[in-house]
């Protein structure tokens, strides 16, 4: 387990530059950011305060929408999803921590539609990492990883952030 | 003991739901967790979430029920499972089929869960004693024993209210003897540490040594009333007038009926409750039943909620027992 092996701040930095160069490609002005519980919303929160975007942040837990209720049952402590706004025809960002199996982001896509129909849906991620089991793709990423199937990264936080290996 | 732990698996967890008795403090507050979690599914433009998708639930009824029905039927249209609504008043029962008869009749539909009303106490325990180990049951009211998820509704309801039970002071009102849903009340309030549990009613319409629930007794309504948070008022059930339990509807409202008046005695923010469904003019005045201390309605819309809640949960513990036979 190691927690230094990465700059967590020049991740931050690189992926919002990335970010930022997305948007302005894409032609997405005003963008509705929404942070996957609990590592994507800090994420997310960060990426708001750099970027001063002012409309509020949407939470997203996927815990009813996750496809292994059927081998874990419920989760234990699911704080419910908040998205305090109108998704209809909006361009959404969605946020996560660490991107591996796609699992989460399939999950979170299903959920965000039964709110509404979004314009777009972009993905931004801190860490890609190996390991996608159905063919989704980040558009921005902080920092990209070849993990083995046995080895995981977590990020911590909210203050301070940090990556944490096992 | 064997009637509580029916309702858990090795690990705790919450297989079948029969009765708030014997449940932990934990569980109680489980329930409430989840069912917060579910209310924000019913403000959304697609009010279902995929848990239970792929999985049947039976509302098996042998009493009529409007509210309780429909409720549980929409709880598990919104988790996204197959709901059957089986009305045994006009099924095989009449035709004089044994409840076990119709039991192994619907598992053999493989049914994942059961949601039964009875007229019988223990009826709901009977059925989870007989099914097979895959199936689950939910008690939707039996006899005069329990209604435990009207129960979990009504103290969602109080704790969105008032959010710390160990200060509450909370008076049940009417005919305790005939109310599953004041026994399941009063076994969940005094396990989630409420400061007083109250009973108030003529002693005709009181179980035997109900003291021993935990509970303190009162004949006056405007005594029993003094002081407290909440205000639990329950169906007079018209039926047993006729079994001279009570001498007059009048007389009664008279006594025991909620009005403005009686009202005033508990505190200036008490809230008033009712499980429904209300007679009017009897058990309670109708500007009450209205005003703006009743949260009568309130109810009626947690009750998916939580039922989702304690379906999802009964559901979600089906998942050790896959993994025990792999």
């Amino acid at each position: 387990m190691s927690t230094e092996k990465h700059n967590i701040d020049q991740i931050l930095v690189d992926m919002q530059d990335r970010l930022c160069a997305f948007l302005d490609e894409s032609d997405i002005t005003e963008p509705l950011l929404i942070g996957i519980h609990t590592g994507g919303l800090w994420v997310a929160e960060h990426i708001r305060q750099t970027l001063g975007i002012n409309s509020p942040l949407g939470e997203l837990n996927i815990a009813f929408y996750r496809d292994d209720f059927s081998r874990i049952g419920i989760h234990p402590h699911v704080t419910p999803s908040s998205l305090p706004f109108d998704i209809e025809d909006r361009h959404i960002l969605l946020i996560d921590d660490v991107l591996h199996t796609g699992r989460t982001i399939r999950a979170a896509m299903n959920e965000i539609f039964d709110y509404g129909r979004p314009a777009s849906i972009s993905l931004a991620v801190l860490i890609d990492r190996s390991g996608r089991e159905l063919p989704i793709h980040a558009n921005v990423i902080g920092k990209r990883l070849e993990l083995k199937a046995t080895e995981h990264v977590k990020l911590l936080g909210p203050e301070p952030l940090a990556l944490e290996f096992k | 003991m064997t009637l509580n732990n029916i309702q858990l698996d090795n690990n705790g967890r919450l297989k079948h739901f029969l009765t708030t008795e014997g449940l932990s403090k934990n569980l109680l507050l489980d329930i409430l967790n989840h069912a917060e979690s579910f209310v924000s599914v019913g403000n959304r433009a697609v009010k279902k979430v995929p848990l239970l998708r792929g999985t049947t639930i039976v509302n098996l009824f042998f009493e009529p029920s409007t509210r309780t029905r429909t409720t549980f039927e929409l709880a598990a249209k919104r988790l996204s499972a197959d709901v059957l609504n089986i009305n045994i008043a006009q099924s095989s029962a009449s035709k004089g089929e044994s409840l076990q008869d119709t039991l192994q009749t619907l598992e053999a539909m493989h049914c994942d869960m059961f949601v039964v009303r009875h007229g019988s106490s223990g009826a709901a325990h009977f059925i989870a004693k007989n099914v097979s180990p895959g199936t689950r049951i939910i008690n939707a009211g039996d006899g005069n024993h329990a209604h435990p998820t009207q129960a979990m509704i009504d103290m969602f309801t109080i704790r969105r209210h008032k959010p710390d039970f160990s200060s509450l002071k909370i008076a049940i009102v009417g005919d305790i003897l005939h109310s599953r849903v004041a026994r399941s009340e009063i076994h969940a309030l005094t396990t989630l540490g409420v400061n007083e549990v109250r009973v108030i009613a003529p002693r005709t319409l009181l179980p035997a040594q109900v003291e021993t629930l935990g509970v303190h007794v009162f004949h006056d309504l405007g005594k029993g009333l003094e002081d407290v948070d909440v205000i639990i008022m329950l169906r007079l059930q018209r039926e047993r007038m006729r079994s001279a339990l009570l001498p007059s509807e009048l007389e009664y409202f008279y006594s025991y009926g909620l009005t403005e008046e009686k009202l005033r005695f508990a505190k200036d923010d008490a809230i008033v409750m009712h499980p429904g469904p209300i007679n009017r003019g009897v058990e309670i005045d109708t500007q009450i039943a209205d005003g703006k201390r009743s949260v009568i309605l309130q109810q009626v819309s947690h009750g998916i909620a939580i039922r989702m809640a304690v379906m999802a949960m009964c559901m979600g513990s089906l998942a050790e027992l896959s993994e025990e036979q792999s």
